[in-house]
């Protein structure tokens, strides 16, 4: 349709030569320079990179039980990192993200061992306490109108430190004691912590649990009213308030949001390894966010996906065992982690001029 | 002009009069006002939307003119005063209850999206969903559908309704927000100066678009600075000035010169005029004379202000 507009000024040309009606001011851009413009395409094509480089570099990746390690270490990351993706395209961000995880898997472990109840019972409290700190975050947030930075950074160091504080206070300890032999433990292993074989390899559990996740975070972010006021009140609080989208709700419900993801993932180390150190989960939260920048979410709001960010984790999950079965120094996955982020703000930030351009 | 009886209810609040069920107003404000704070950003406002008429307010900057659409919109409430919906009082704590009543209101900044396509744009807030709870999903065939057969109506055609709303121009995206409010229902158009970074060409565009809304049975609250867009499809024209109303008269009543002036504040302009005298190189002589610049017929809303 441009191809014939050029030609003549539009006055004269009809304006309805090709199929549909169209007024010929607007054409359509090219199906690959669409394709590139979603926002999961960029860190595909790095995934797949970065994948390719060590199955050249680093033979032993080549094995099967490699791979499922990449994909266990990935989906640790990755399942944090939807909900916190989720959270970044509804425009804020949660730094407590990763000491809720260890204050999740504390509330539980210590609840359960010093009131010898069910493992249950504290798995369940530590769901309620986690998803009250998202509340928190997300209720001050709206109250106050401080930027999500200020808020979190608050919880952030307000959980670090009653981790520790509480913990020694209830254990005398730094780690809480271990729980393996309490009621339930079998039973709460098998669902967070579990693994079962594949071909030969065993797979553990979270990787499922990590795609399944996924595949639902994405159905609702683009197939239900709520993945449409996500993308609102990131895109333009004011405005999606304006047209009637609930944003209070949407908001402090993605921190909650956060806030099961944190549960699921304490629960998960709990069950693994028994007992929780207390110090543990701080810098973790920088890493889920750069896993959701890497899979193109937009750090402002507004623009992504939660396929984006699976592709981020894994990244993030292939760097790091990549690097230690290439025989390198673990040292340069930092490194590695900023080109990979850098790199990927640079996309985001082309991606986003392509598509607000007039 | 017969029907002009509703000119008097701009002057001290009369007892409605009641007339024939089809002209009772909207939407009335009778002597509202807000304060923030010690704030009085709006005073003594009296205000009629009818169906099928064009209600223009006009005011420079500062006069109050968005805390006016606020309050009939639902994002502030008014602090003094009475705001009636079809004759009722009403006290709107969200734009929801104000969308509840038939009240949509086009913002200056569009309250788009601007990275969302432009069908999820069109149903916003207002989603169409199909399918039982725990699966119940959007209806995107029907939505777009809807969005394209709207805009068509009006007369904007879009190649593809899955571009985001930012890469369409200022015009459309103002021609989108008013077809998405007479999609919705809409009785009461309140739009918020459509027109004010437009070219010459999209505004009048707007103007037919304000037209169309008109004919077919809304009532519009069109918000501008502009008074020569206001006249040419305004019916009663009310001039906000420093947070009250300097003129509220009738379409018959007031030419556009007396409106411009209005505007304008011609008394200021003439005060101007001796202040730039004092400057060198400023030609006063072929600026108007003072007794030009304000009104000739002094409105019957003037002396109340």
């Amino acid at each position: 349709m441009s191809v014939t507009g050029h030609a003549e000024p539009a006055v004269t040309s009809p304006p309805a030569p090709g199929r549909k009606q169209s007024d010929g001011r607007t054409s359509r851009r090219p199906p690959a320079l669409r394709l590139l413009a979603r926002p999961e395409v960029g860190v595909f094509l790095g995934a797949v990179a970065v994948f390719v480089f060590f199955l050249v570099t680093a033979p032993p990746v080549r094995d099967g039980s490699s791979m499922a390690n990449v994909l266990y270490q990935s989906s640790t990351i990755g399942i944090m990192a939807l909900p916190v993706a989720l959270l970044m395209i509804g425009g804020e961000f949660d730094l407590s993200a990763g000491v809720a995880v260890i204050t999740s898997a504390l509330t539980a472990s210590m609840l359960s061992y010093q009131l010898t109840m069910n493992i249950w019972v504290g798995v369940v409290v530590a769901l309620l306490v986690s998803l009250g700190i998202g509340a928190f975050n997300g209720w001050m947030l709206v109250k106050t109108g401080l930027p999500s930075f200020l808020v979190t950074l608050g919880t952030f160091l307000i959980l670090q430190g009653v981790n520790l504080a509480v913990t020694k206070l209830v254990t005398g300890n730094v780690a809480t004691d271990d729980i393996s032999t309490m009621d339930g433990f079998g039973q709460a292993k098998k669902i967070f912590a579990s693994s079962f074989g594949v071909g030969g390899v065993q797979v553990k559990i979270t990787v499922v649990w990590w795609l399944v996740f996924a595949a639902l975070a994405t159905w609702v972010l683009l197939r239900t009213k709520y993945g449409n006021w996500v993308f609102a009140v990131g895109g333009n609080k004011e405005s999606a308030r304006a047209v009637g989208v609930p944003v209070t709700f949407t908001k402090i419900s993605l921190f909650m949001l956060v806030g099961f993801g944190a549960w699921f993932v304490g629960m998960h180390q709990l069950f693994t390894f028994n007992t929780v150190q207390s110090g543990e989960g701080v810098g973790q939260e920088l890493i889920y966010i750069a896993a959701a920048v890497i899979g193109g979410c937009l750090l402002t709001g507004g623009y992504g996906s939660a396929i984006g960010p699976v592709f981020g984790a894994f990244m993030f999950g292939m760097v790091q065992q990549g690097i230690v079965y290439a025989g390198w120094n673990p040292d340069w996955f930092k490194a590695f982690l900023g080109v990979m982020l850098l790199g990927a703000v640079l996309i985001n930030l082309w991606v986003q001029r392509t598509a607000t351009r007039r | 002009m017969t029907d002009d009886n509703t000119t008097g209810s701009h002057g001290a609040v009369l007892a409605d009069p009641a007339p024939a069920g089809a002209d009772r107003p909207l939407v009335e404000l009778r002597g509202a006002g807000k304060s923030y704070g010690n704030v009085r950003a709006l005073h003594g406002v009296d205000l009629t939307v009818h169906p099928g008429r064009v209600t223009c307010v006009l005011g420079d900057n500062g006069a109050g003119k968005s805390t006016l659409i606020k309050i009939v919109s639902g994002l502030h409430r008014h602090t003094e005063g009475d705001f009636l919906v079809d004759g009722e009082p009403v006290r709107f704590s969200t734009p929801r209850e104000a969308l509840d009543r038939g009240i949509a209101t086009v913002y200056q900044d569009l309250a788009t999206v601007p990275l969302m396509p432009v069908w999820r744009n069109f149903f916003l807030g207002s989603e169409i969903t199909k399918g039982p709870w725990p699966v119940r999903r959007l209806d995107i065939e029907t939505m777009k559908r809807t969005a394209d057969e709207e805009l068509r109506n009006m007369g904007i055609v879009l190649d593809d309704l899955e571009q985001s709303i930012g890469t369409l121009s200022g015009g459309q995206r103002q021609c989108v927000a008013i077809a998405r409010a007479v999609h919705f229902g809409a009785r009461v158009l309140i739009l918020d100066e459509p027109t004010a970074a437009l070219g010459v060409k999209q505004s009048g565009v707007v103007l037919k678009y304000i037209a169309a809304a008109r004919d077919r049975g809304l009532g519009v609250i069109f918000i501008t600075h502009n008074p020569h867009h206001a006249y040419m499809v305004g019916d009663h024209f009310s001039v906000l000035r420093l947070g009250t109303m300097e003129l509220s008269a009738d379409r018959d009543r007031v030419s556009l010169e007396e409106l411009t002036n209005h505007m304008a504040g011609g008394t200021e302009l003439a005060a101007l005029k001796h202040e730039l005298a004092q400057v060198r190189g400023v030609d006063v002589e072929k600026l108007p004379e003072e007794e030009d610049l304000t009104a000739p017929v002094a409105a019957p809303g003037e002396g109340k202000a």
